[in-house]
């Protein structure tokens, strides 16, 4: 299966951004015929590494050589041309246009300035061959495709371009299992006609699945490569973390006292389905559970941001409906799951964005004094270090850590009693998930109450007291994490029992 | 390399904050150089600052929409609507006076209040129904003002018989008239009326939601900002400040005019994107705006003073426009 001569090597790779070295002396290799998978957290410079290969910028030391031959691109365009293709996590077709459109988009066949239709039907239907699809009509339009569908036509214009090494970047992360299945057929009919993939995921189980090596990045370093049938999951894990997992998290004893949250019987609009939930002050409850399944629109329902259908939601003495509003005067904050498209305003300050819940607190008869917002900030970007220069430093300059201890931050500063955590480590670097963690943990100590929404696995048996595992909308008994294993969880998650 | 790298730092930051004045003053230099002495007389610096004042009074409204990422497509039409009703109204206390003999009548300033109140409140009534709209149907809001556009500029012309409305000489005619001593009370308002704005927008609460708004409508909700009480308000505060630009466009005119003011939108539009507003919200400031008012009004005088034919403005102004959003754009790109 390995052929001895790599198709494309990339040696001592280095780019640095202002302060931070993304990249850092990064060596990879990929042969014909080979499915390597590149693996490491959120952060570990993956996806830089791949923008280094595609031509979105050039690396600032470190060859790469395709076939032997000196390679470096200007344009992920050019990238292309010389035969390397990306099948990027949000994939980027035309939903409006139909598959041999999306399929020839950019390099249309034409004579006389006229699109010949029939060539292009051709080339669709080739590429689509090649891949052993032979049953999808290539005039449909695309946003009639499943999203999985809709990722082969985009591997099917990367193979209509003749391209010999494919990039998928976290392929798996938006596909049903029965897709998933799909794709990896397909990516193993690809490796049988001499493609090389390099495959980026941090699912150990689809890794150990489909490669046949992996490389490992940790901090913009390459700290392991080889053979991923000589190594177990545990290790992998161990060297994407970088330490022992259970370091990560702090284990200090809570104890939980009177009921904070008590859910009876409640109904959103779709989704959750008749959910019974109680958190105590003191404890951290943990919801799994797929994505999809209901468990953001869970938190929503919760604190007012989603329309309840029936059913009720009793916080502390407090009964009734509520709007976001009224939660944060009763002591409820939540951190939303999209960072970017909700968590924060990015393009206000520090200070604006930690103080907007409770903008009283600074001032009198309506107004307030920048000067009270930024000292109140100051006070949070020293104690949760913060990496920026001034409260009033806009929240877009900060990196994806930083800017999560902001929305972190925010909860804090109006001292709220219950606190609902979408995803509140998502996409962010080890050390930030380790304060928060550790925020967690002190925040417990104290007497308040969180809920802690995660896909993480191994994060919420690290963190959380109890663990309720909600499928399609419905939300399972929160069991101690002692009565618990990931396997249970993981079956609860898809369905298998309850 | 440089001898005061300190200054030039310094002087960099300056003109990062003060870019756009600089830039007002470089026109302003210009025009005083290639156009007739005229130009830069005290007369017409101080008739400039009256032209000014109906774009600015109506952008300082429009730039408190434009931050909360909307846009405002129906300010001419209300402007309209309000030269119109005041002059009804205004009319309504003359008895029954023939229009030949209109101007010889004088009424008093109670009958002046009472037009503006009727005058004012129209206007706001006007926002207060863009707000409603646009908060309660979920219709983005430049479909809605544009319905609105049509729909109040139908409304003046109906009020007055597809005609101008007469009015009788009262004390709001001097407005915009020119004054030797220090200002034109016209000025004085808009300038009254920006700090205001500008306070607004700095210290209450209001002024950083609208903020929060503008920058991400999710997050605001997310925080308990109440965000569709906040948009009826500002549409509303935005309508009514129309509603004073109005009334000075009813000074200018001294007539109800269901036609005046056709396309000021796109001026007053023009005026808070140069000053730094961003159409998808978020951004902007009051003295951009006001910067952004005269630079349209000094090209303009320029232009006439020397003799420049109107499409030769137009296009000027078009150019700057682009230019100044463009340079905006870079510089952001820059800084990120």
């Amino acid at each position: 299966m390995n052929s001895i001569e790599p198709r494309l090597e990339m040696t001592g790779i280095s780019k640095r951004f202002d302060q931070t070295l993304a990249l850092d002396n990064v060596n990879l290799s990929v042969s014909a015929g080979e499915v390597l998978a590149l693996m490491g957290e959120n952060g570990a410079g993956k996806s830089t590494l791949m923008k280094v290969l595609s031509g979105v910028f050039p690396p600032d030391n470190g060859t790469i050589l395709l076939d032997k031959k000196k390679y470096c691109p200007t344009s992920p365009l050019e990238a292309r041309k010389r035969g390397i293709a990306m099948i990027y996590q949000e994939l980027s077709l035309a939903p409006h246009l139909s598959i041999e459109d999306n399929i020839s988009l950019g390099d249309e066949p034409t004579s006389w300035g006229l699109v010949r239709r029939q060539t292009m039907r051709k080339t669709a239907k080739d590429a689509l061959k090649l891949m052993g699809h032979f049953e999808i009509d290539p005039r449909r339009r695309v946003d009639t495709l499943s999203v999985g569908m809709q990722q082969i036509v985009e591997i099917a214009r990367a193979m209509a371009f003749g391209c010999k090494v494919l990039v998928f970047d976290e392929p798996t992360s938006s596909l049903s299992q029965e897709d998933v299945k799909r794709l990896f057929t397909l990516i193993r009919h690809l490796r049988s006609s001499a493609h090389s993939i390099i495959y980026i995921s941090h699912f150990i189980e689809e890794v150990k699945e489909i490669a046949d090596r992996f490389t490992v990045l940790r901090d913009g370093k390459s700290v392991a490569s080889g053979n991923i049938r000589d190594v177990s999951k545990e290790q992998i894990a161990t060297l994407m973390v970088g330490r022992d997992i259970s370091e990560l998290y702090p284990h200090s004893t809570h104890t939980s006292s009177d009921v904070l949250l008590e859910l009876d019987g409640l109904n959103g609009i779709e989704k959750p389905k008749n959910a019974n939930f109680t958190l105590r002050r003191g404890e951290v409850v943990g919801i799994a559970g797929l994505v999809g399944s209901g468990r953001t629109e869970f938190a929503r329902t919760i604190f007012g941001l989603d329309p309840i259908a029936s059913g009720n939601i009793r916080v502390g003495t407090l009964k009734g409906t509520a709007t976001p509003q009224s939660r944060w005067r009763q002591g409820v904050g939540m951190v939303s799951e999209n960072r970017k498209s909700e968590g924060l305003a990015i393009s206000l300050t520090v200070a604006d964005n930690i103080t907007l819940p409770n903008l009283t607190k600074y001032g009198r008869f309506g107004f307030v004094s920048p000067k009270a917002m930024n000292q109140a900030s100051s006070e949070w970007i020293r104690r949760l270090e913060i990496k920026t220069r001034t409260p009033v430093q806009q929240v877009i300059d900060l990196s994806g850590g930083n800017q999560q201890k902001v929305a972190i931050a925010r909860l804090l500063e109006s001292d709220v009693d219950l606190l609902l955590l979408d995803e509140p480590t998502r996409g962010i670097d080890v050390a930030s998930k380790a304060m928060i963690y550790d925020i967690i943990d002190k925040l417990v100590l104290k007497n308040k109450a969180i809920l802690f929404i995660s896909s993480y696995l191994p994060e919420l048996f690290g963190v959380c007291d109890r663990i309720a595992v909600m499928c399609r909308g419905r939300l399972g008994q929160a069991c101690p994490v002692s009565e618990l294993s990931e396997h249970d969880v993981m079956l609860a998650a898809t369905g298998a029992s309850i | 390399m440089y001898p005061f790298p300190k200054m030039i730092e310094w002087l960099k930051k300056m003109f990062g904050k003060f870019g756009l004045i600089f830039a007002l003053l470089f026109i302003f230099a210009l025009f005083a150089v290639i156009a007739p002495e005229s130009f830069s007389s005290r007369r017409s610096i101080e008739t400039m600052t009256r032209q000014m004042a109906i774009t600015g009074v109506a952008a300082l409204g429009m730039t408190l929409i434009i931050i909360l990422g909307g846009i405002d497509l129906s300010i001419g039409s209300v402007v309209a609507l309000t030269t119109v009703i005041i002059a009804i109204v205004l009319r309504g206390f003359t008895g029954d006076g023939h229009s030949a003999e209109m101007y010889d009548i004088q009424v008093g300033s109670g009958a002046v209040v009472i037009a503006l109140i009727f005058g004012g409140g129209a206007a706001a009534i006007v926002g207060f129904l863009n707000g409603v709209l646009i908060t309660r149907l979920r219709v983005v809001p430049f479909i809605v003002t544009l319905g609105m556009l049509l729909i109040v500029r139908g409304v003046a012309k109906g009020l007055a018989h597809e005609q101008k409305v007469d009015a009788p000489t009262s004390l709001l005619n001097s407005l915009l008239a020119p004054n030797d001593g220090f200002m034109s009370h016209g000025v004085i308002v808009m300038l009254v009326l920006a700090i205001l704005v500008s306070i607004l927008l700095t210290y209450p609460r209001l002024g950083r939601q609208i903020y929060a708004i503008g920058s991400n409508e999710l997050t605001a909700r997310l925080c308990g900002v109440m965000v569709e009480r906040t948009k009826l308000i500002v549409y509303t505060l935005a309508s009514f400040s129309v509603g004073i630009a109005g009334t000075l466009q009813f000074s200018r005119l001294t007539v109800g005019d269901p036609t005046v003011a056709g396309g000021l939108e796109l001026d007053v539009i023009a005026a808070v994107v140069i000053g730094g507003g961003s159409l998808s919200g978020g951004e902007g400031s009051v003295l951009g705006t006001m910067v952004g008012v005269a630079i349209i009004t000094v090209i303009r005088t320029g232009c006439s003073h020397m003799g420049l034919p109107n499409w030769v403005q137009e296009i000027i102004t078009g150019c700057i426009i682009v230019s100044a959003v463009a340079i905006d754009r870079i510089r952001h790109r820059r800084a990120a």
